[in-house]
């Protein structure tokens, strides 16, 4: 039972890194940048659906407020992508690879510093140096619901929902339509794409702007689940969420949610079924990381069947 | 009206990788149905020269004129649409795309449903075996059905002047065959054709005209068939001597 109690918290931790996952594989099957603060993007969701939730008045706490936090961290997260792709990655587009990567680290301590100290200077904001709490939102946050002797936390039930209606819609999206066909172009002959009057710059917005958004409901889904949240959440959360993409294969979208999944579930069982396994709770998915490298670099999905005859 | 008219003229073009110059001040004009051929050995520019026309490349100075508007400062996702289509050296199919995939994109500038229909029918008419594995990843494609998927592709963007470079390369002479066949074919369609081309006979066959080039400049132009036969392209490029 307390296996199959340790890979139920697994899925649900796992959803959340599978949706902040995609977020480094889209931007890197477009422009083979590991955009090291995508997990800031994460943050920012969190903090953006919280300011929604301040500024309306009477600190409403009904499932309706769910959405609408839900949006407005989205429009937080993708702003702040957008800018970051804007201002610090688009002039470094045709440098060596070093010098984003540096940059983006630099954007991710940036945010960090940035959300830390204005925060709370906003009036009626709560002061973000340290944890600030999130409301707890009716229906999805709260006592844990029984199911033949498991505990089944709410909010697992709505990050797991919506890893579902996210993965449908990527599907939709990327295989369906004709932005995603674009997109798939891009990411394999950037220069072709734009012979076939493709614009990559927009389309490199939109692999930014759609990692955002997952990020954003994320941000949501970490804060109902901890019941707080902080500046530097996006730190940890970010680099097991880039594992996972690694192990996926990274700018491979499906293999994102599977490595979302398999390192919640890994890290959950090894923390609660290892004796002192919490206190190595944040090794897990640096192990598996590092296993990966090593045996399988191209990662669980990543071989590329066919390519150029 | 025999006048012809241009379609695409070039004037003093100069374009550089860095500090290197790889073309040097050329200038020619293609007129309207024609087939104009450049020719010249690896590294004399031609390649630079047609991604410079698409807007893949940036021209230092220089002016290139397409259908009366000039087009040397604007981006290459906008040039398709004027229809102006490069199917690129290597072919460059999206290999991990299926076949009608592929095809779907090379209208992607379009927004003509029934036309983009049209010449779907169109492609997979010229090239049947398109057809027969349209749900295919290109990738699993031959050097030839490659091409044919490439030149197929350029045809969905409707172009009025379609420029190929080297559309023979790598291919088996019965391939070949084919391939200079259907540029023919496209003449007669009404299809202006800028044509780059290692395979000097082949090219110069089918040509109105051809420009020769060597290492960024123009040294020699005349009619296909005068190209053909003189001494200075026999000795160079046919492999006489």
């Amino acid at each position: 039972m307390i296996v199959l109690q340790a890979m139920v918290d697994g899925l649900s931790l796992g959803a959340l890194y599978a949706l902040i996952a995609v977020g480094y594989t889209v931007v890197y099957g477009i422009i083979q940048l590991i955009n090291f603060a995508h997990g800031e993007v994460f943050m920012v969701g969190a903090f953006g659906s919280m300011t929604v939730w301040l500024l309306v008045p009477g600190q409403q706490l009904g499932l309706w407020m769910l959405p609408i936090m839900l949006i407005g961290g989205m429009v937080a997260s993708v702003a702040i992508a957008l800018l970051m792709e804007r201002v610090a990655y688009r002039p470094l587009r045709n440098s060596p690879r070093l010098a984003p990567l540096i940059t983006a680290i630099g954007v991710s301590v940036f945010l960090q510093e940035f959300v830390r100290l204005f925060y709370g200077r906003i009036p009626g904001f709560p002061d973000a140096k340290a944890n600030v709490t999130f409301p707890t939102i009716e229906g999805v946050t709260g006592t844990a619901i029984k199911l033949g002797g498991l505990d089944i936390d709410r909010p697992t039930i709505f990050t797991l929902a919506a890893l579902i209606v996210c993965t449908v819609f990527l599907y939709l999206f990327v295989n369906k339509s004709r932005i995603g066909r674009a997109m798939q172009a891009t990411s394999q002959d950037p220069d072709t794409a734009r012979l076939m009057g493709i614009n990559v710059d927009r389309i490199i917005m939109i692999a930014f702007a759609v990692g955002a958004v997952l990020a954003a409901i994320a941000g949501t889904a970490q804060g109902m689940m901890n019941t707080n949240i902080n500046f530097k959440m996006g730190f940890i959360a970010g680099l097991k969420a880039f594992s996972a993409a690694v192990l996926g294969g990274i700018g491979n979208i499906w293999g994102a949610l599977v490595g979302g999944l398999v390192i919640g579930v890994l890290e959950s069982l090894a923390t609660q079924v290892m004796p002192h396994g919490s206190a190595w709770k944040d090794v897990w998915a640096f192990v598996v990381l590092i296993l990966i490298l090593v045996f399988r670099p191209q990662g669980l999905l990543g071989a590329r069947v066919v390519d150029r005859a | 009206m025999d006048r012809w008219v241009e379609m695409l003229e070039i004037k003093d073009l100069k374009v550089a990788y860095g500090r290197v110059r790889a073309v040097k001040g050329v200038s020619f004009t293609v007129e309207e149905g024609q087939i104009v051929c450049l020719l010249g050995t690896n590294g004399a520019g031609k390649t630079t020269t047609l991604k410079t026309i698409s807007g893949l490349l940036r021209a230092e100075s220089g002016e290139i004129w397409f259908d009366g508007r000039r087009i040397d400062a604007q981006p290459a996702h906008e040039i398709v649409g004027l229809g102006l289509a490069h199917s690129p050296e290597g072919r460059r199919i999206f290999p991990r795309l299926t076949v009608e995939d592929n095809l779907r994109l090379g209208a992607f500038a379009r927004k003509d449903k029934a036309g983009i229909a049209k010449d779907l029918q169109r492609a997979y008419g010229l090239f049947p075996v398109l057809y027969e594995r349209r749900a295919q990843p290109a990738g699993t494609f031959s050097g030839g059905e490659q091409q044919m998927l490439a030149i197929g592709r350029s045809l969905l963007s409707h172009p009025r002047l379609l420029m190929l470079d080297e559309p023979s390369m790598g291919l088996s002479p019965l391939m070949m065959q084919r391939i200079m066949t259907t540029i023919a074919e496209l003449q007669q369609e009404g299809v202006t054709i800028l044509l780059v081309e290692q395979n000097a006979q082949a090219a110069l066959s089918l040509a109105d005209y051809g420009y020769v080039l060597e290492t960024g400049v123009i040294t020699l132009e005349n009619t296909g068939r005068a190209l053909l036969s003189d001494e200075r392209v026999r000795k160079a490029y046919l492999g006489e001597d």
